[in-house]
């Protein structure tokens, strides 16, 4: 037997190496990723800088660990874990006490990525696991935004950043008038106060560290795009549903739901849309089966956004998106050449079973 | 081919002590670490470890109640209507139960909910009156009975018990942590439950694996001192 | 083993079985249940009355009225029927039988669960002074907080619900405004990071006086003549 395969090598299609690799693509989400880290950092000061740093090294330092202990090779020099790192940092709220991202980003890596079996086997984006842990488990504290261009932001970090271990953050001296910001969708739901769509679109307001400025964001999902790295059909379907849909609301109550350009760069849509939903291993294969996917996450943004008890729902939306995503691989299966369609779904299962 | 040698089986001898018939429950075959049965209480009250004390104690008490009247009526069950007449048994001493807790603490009663009918639909009852008690002895029936509520109880003081400390910085209302400890209040909500849950089965598989691993190398000794002899 | 026997059991085994468990079973549930009786009632009124007392502070006797036909209340004993928990209320008095208030039972819809209070309408002053939540099933550690904060609970001690001069209408409706900005006394104070919760609570609030705190100001005679006879007795 062992001669047989040294003589003859058999492997499936492609047969054609390509020269990209798991760390290209990943190494070029983080450069993706920097403008709006960029701009979070200018946006939030030095208490930015601390914690995405924090959230990055966590997860890195996680993996590696992990791996270890499991007696595998580390996988940290695959990029994939400080692109988690990154994304994870980015979607929590400035001020968020060190200690939490921590515990965060220790269950982003452990939980949503190792207990699955690492990369490739995750169903859930990482990065969105860790933080609806720590919603799940902090909601205070991660409903509680420090307001963004601060005047002091690069002298002094948040008070609440440096809280101790298992103790509660205090917000006191965060801003000067010991009053916390609240972001423009909480604004929008419970005081119904609409907020520019030139301030959401540049990022002049309250937020997630990285979710407040779209275009920049944008940006680095066209680059991505232009590069063929990402899957351009996710975020598109995301957008055309929720823009169909609140346009939709908005002219039927327009006192009640927010217009179109609002719902798109208010909250963490345009980060999630473009950096999270498009999750190479949590999303589906099949080309409808991606804009399947961005239009059932779409109309969950908006069902949760107008009429949830939260103000925001893209975490949800995209998680509920990733457990959706087999089932519609499944459903969308291509018509395999030289079988009839009826044949697909059965052919289907049983190569999935093998 | 060698000639056939004789395979000799030893067979375990199944004729327990009395102490091995109650301890059996309690660890080795604890009935939610190592059999995982009754998950409905399991994660839904121990939130905190007062409901967990008290959702152990009425399991307990109707595991030892039904246990001891199945055994009682064992020869005068017909095997047809068997489940049937558990069943009823079981529920009789929940309602039992149930109305007791009720003139206990409304408190208690109250934060319990519906989950004490629920001791009606919990398997590990209704398993060990089918798999025990319908064919052991009165006295074997209770001392299995105390052992597996014993077990049920303690691990639901485990979950409960890591549940309110993290959730709620408390231990059976006792504040632990000063003033200003920050609750994981996650711990207290549905998937709390799933992650204890999780940290305690991890726990005891590993417990386990490490004993077995020990096993071979013990009786290797033993032999040795068998032999030595 | 010897339950596993034949299939071909007499008939009569297995009624003697099904029937006599059953006896023995329905035979301990109604000695139970009569043995609990009384301990469990006693339980159930001495919540009520301690929620009543703590939603009107200095009343220590109390008594049910029931809204008869939506206008007339009548002293409710126990054979009125009670089914309807909305329309029964309770008038706490003091020492000599002079009314207190009234302790009136609402409730709607929280961020979870449907959130029941019970809280104490004081006539003479025309404030609420005292909230308690029934039941509620809010996110414990944020929403549960409209059962525990002592600052929101606070809000309850002195709140204005007067009426306008014909008696008809509340004044100023209550409103939840957010934590610290309370200016005037119809205003409750929210609760950081439970803001649905402690809206829902003043919104229970503002639809239930509304219905019931002019009713109660227009009978009050009622109130006060019960809670005399009471006395005398």
């Amino acid at each position: 037997m062992n001669d047989l395969r040294k003589t003859l090598e058999i492997s499936t299609s492609p047969h054609i190496a390509s020269g990209r690799s798991v760390e290209d693509i990943m190494r070029n989400v983080v450069w993706a990723l920097l403008p709006a880290t960029a701009f979070a950092i200018y946006a939030f000061g030095i208490g930015a800088l601390l914690t995405l740093s924090v959230a990055t090294l966590t997860c890195v330092a996680t993996e590696h660990l992990l791996c270890r202990g499991g007696g595998r090779r580390s996988t940290v020099g695959d990029w994939s874990a400080v692109v988690t790192g990154l994304l994870y940092g980015l979607t929590l709220p400035p001020g968020l006490p060190l200690w939490m991202v921590v515990g965060g980003g220790v269950v982003a890596l452990a939980l949503g990525k190792y207990l699955f079996g690492g990369l490739g086997y995750n169903a859930f984006n990482p990065a969105l696991v860790g933080r609806a842990f720590l919603q799940a488990a902090f909601p205070a504290a991660m409903t509680t935004w420090t307001p963004a261009l601060a005047p002091e932001r690069f002298q002094v970090l948040p008070s609440s950043t440096l809280t101790l271990p298992f103790m509660t953050p205090d917000y006191s001296l965060t801003a000067a008038d010991g009053v916390t910001g609240a972001t423009p969708l909480a604004l929008m739901k419970f005081d119904q106060q609409p907020t520019g769509t030139y301030d959401l679109a540049f990022g002049f307001t309250g937020g997630s560290m990285g979710e407040t400025c779209g275009v920049l964001i944008l940006l680095g999902g066209i680059w991505l795009v232009a590069r063929k790295m990402m899957n351009w059909r996710i975020p598109a379907a995301i957008f055309g549903t929720v823009i169909i849909l609140s346009a939709l609301f908005n002219g039927l109550d327009p006192a009640r739901y927010p217009g179109p350009w609002f719902t798109l760069f208010s909250g963490g849509l345009m980060l999630g849309a473009v950096f999270m939903a498009t999750d190479m291993v949590a999303s589906p294969m099949t080309s409808l089966g991606v804009v399947i996917y961005g239009i059932v996450i779409g109309a969950l943004i908006i069902v949760i956004r107008f009429w949830g008890g939260m103000p925001e729902g893209v975490m949800y939306a995209i998680l509920l998106g990733n457990a959706l995503s087999p089932h519609i691989d499944a459903l969308t299966q291509p018509r395999v050449f030289g079988y009839k369609s009826g044949l697909k779904s059965e052919r289907y299962h049983e190569d999935y079973r093998q | 081919m060698q000639p056939e040698k004789p395979i000799v089986i030893r067979k375990e001898v199944v004729r327990r002590g009395s102490a091995d018939e109650f301890l059996k429950g309690l660890w080795r075959e604890n009935p939610v670490f190592v059999q995982v049965l009754g998950m409905c209480p399991v994660l839904a009250v121990t939130n905190s470890a007062i409901n967990a004390l008290t959702m152990g104690l009425a399991t307990a008490f109707v595991l030892l109640l039904s246990n001891l009247l199945v055994s009682c009526l064992r020869h005068y069950i017909p095997p047809q209507v068997r489940i049937a007449t558990f069943i009823l048994i079981i529920a009789t001493f929940v309602t039992v139960v149930d109305y007791l807790i009720q003139a206990i603490s409304l408190e208690i009663h109250k934060s319990l909910g519906a989950f004490i009918s629920l001791i009606v639909v919990n398997c590990l009852i209704l398993g060990r009156a089918e798999a025990f008690a319908s064919r052991n002895s009165i006295g074997r029936s209770l001392l299995d009975a105390l052992g597996m509520g014993a077990g049920f109880t303690f691990a639901l003081l485990c979950m409960g018990g890591v549940r309110e400390i993290l959730g709620g910085g408390t231990l059976f209302g006792v504040a632990l942590f000063a003033d200003n400890y920050q609750p994981w209040v996650v711990m207290i909500l549905p998937s709390g439950g799933f992650f204890t849950l999780g940290a305690w089965l991890l726990l005891f598989n590993r417990i386990k694996q490490r004993q077995q691993r020990k096993q071979p190398r013990l009786q290797a000794r033993l032999q040795e001192m068998g032999s030595e002899q | 083993m010897k339950i596993i026997a034949s299939d071909k059991q007499p008939a009569w085994i297995v009624y003697r079985a099904l029937v006599g468990v059953g006896l023995v079973c329905a035979l301990m549930i109604v000695s139970v249940f009569l043995l609990t009786l009384s301990a469990i009632e006693k339980n159930r009124s001495e919540a009520l009355a301690q929620a009543i007392f703590t939603v009107l502070p200095g009343a220590n006797t109390k008594l049910a009225f029931a809204l008869t036909g939506g206008e007339h209340f009548v002293v409710a004993d126990a054979n009125t029927d009670a089914s309807d928990a909305e329309a029964v209320i309770h008038a706490g008095y003091g020492a000599h039988g002079q009314l207190i208030g009234v302790a009136i039972e609402a409730q709607g819809m929280g961020y979870q669960d449907t959130i029941r209070i019970l809280y104490g309408y004081i006539p003479d002053r025309q404030v609420i002074a005292g909230m308690q939540v029934l039941e509620s099933k809010e996110t414990p550690g944020l929403g549960s907080k409209i059962e525990t904060d002592k600052s929101f609970l606070k809000n309850f001690s002195q709140l204005d619900v007067s009426l306008t001069a014909e008696g008809s209408a509340i004044k100023n409706a209550i409103v939840a405004v957010k934590p610290g900005q309370k200016t005037e006394p119809w205003e409750i104070d929210g609760i950081t990071g439970a803001t649905i919760s402690s809206k829902a609570v003043a919104g229970i609030l503002r639809a239930s006086t509304r219905r019931w705190i002019p009713l109660v100001q227009r009978h009050l005679q009622v109130f006060h003549a019960a809670g005399e006879a009471h006395s005398d007795s």
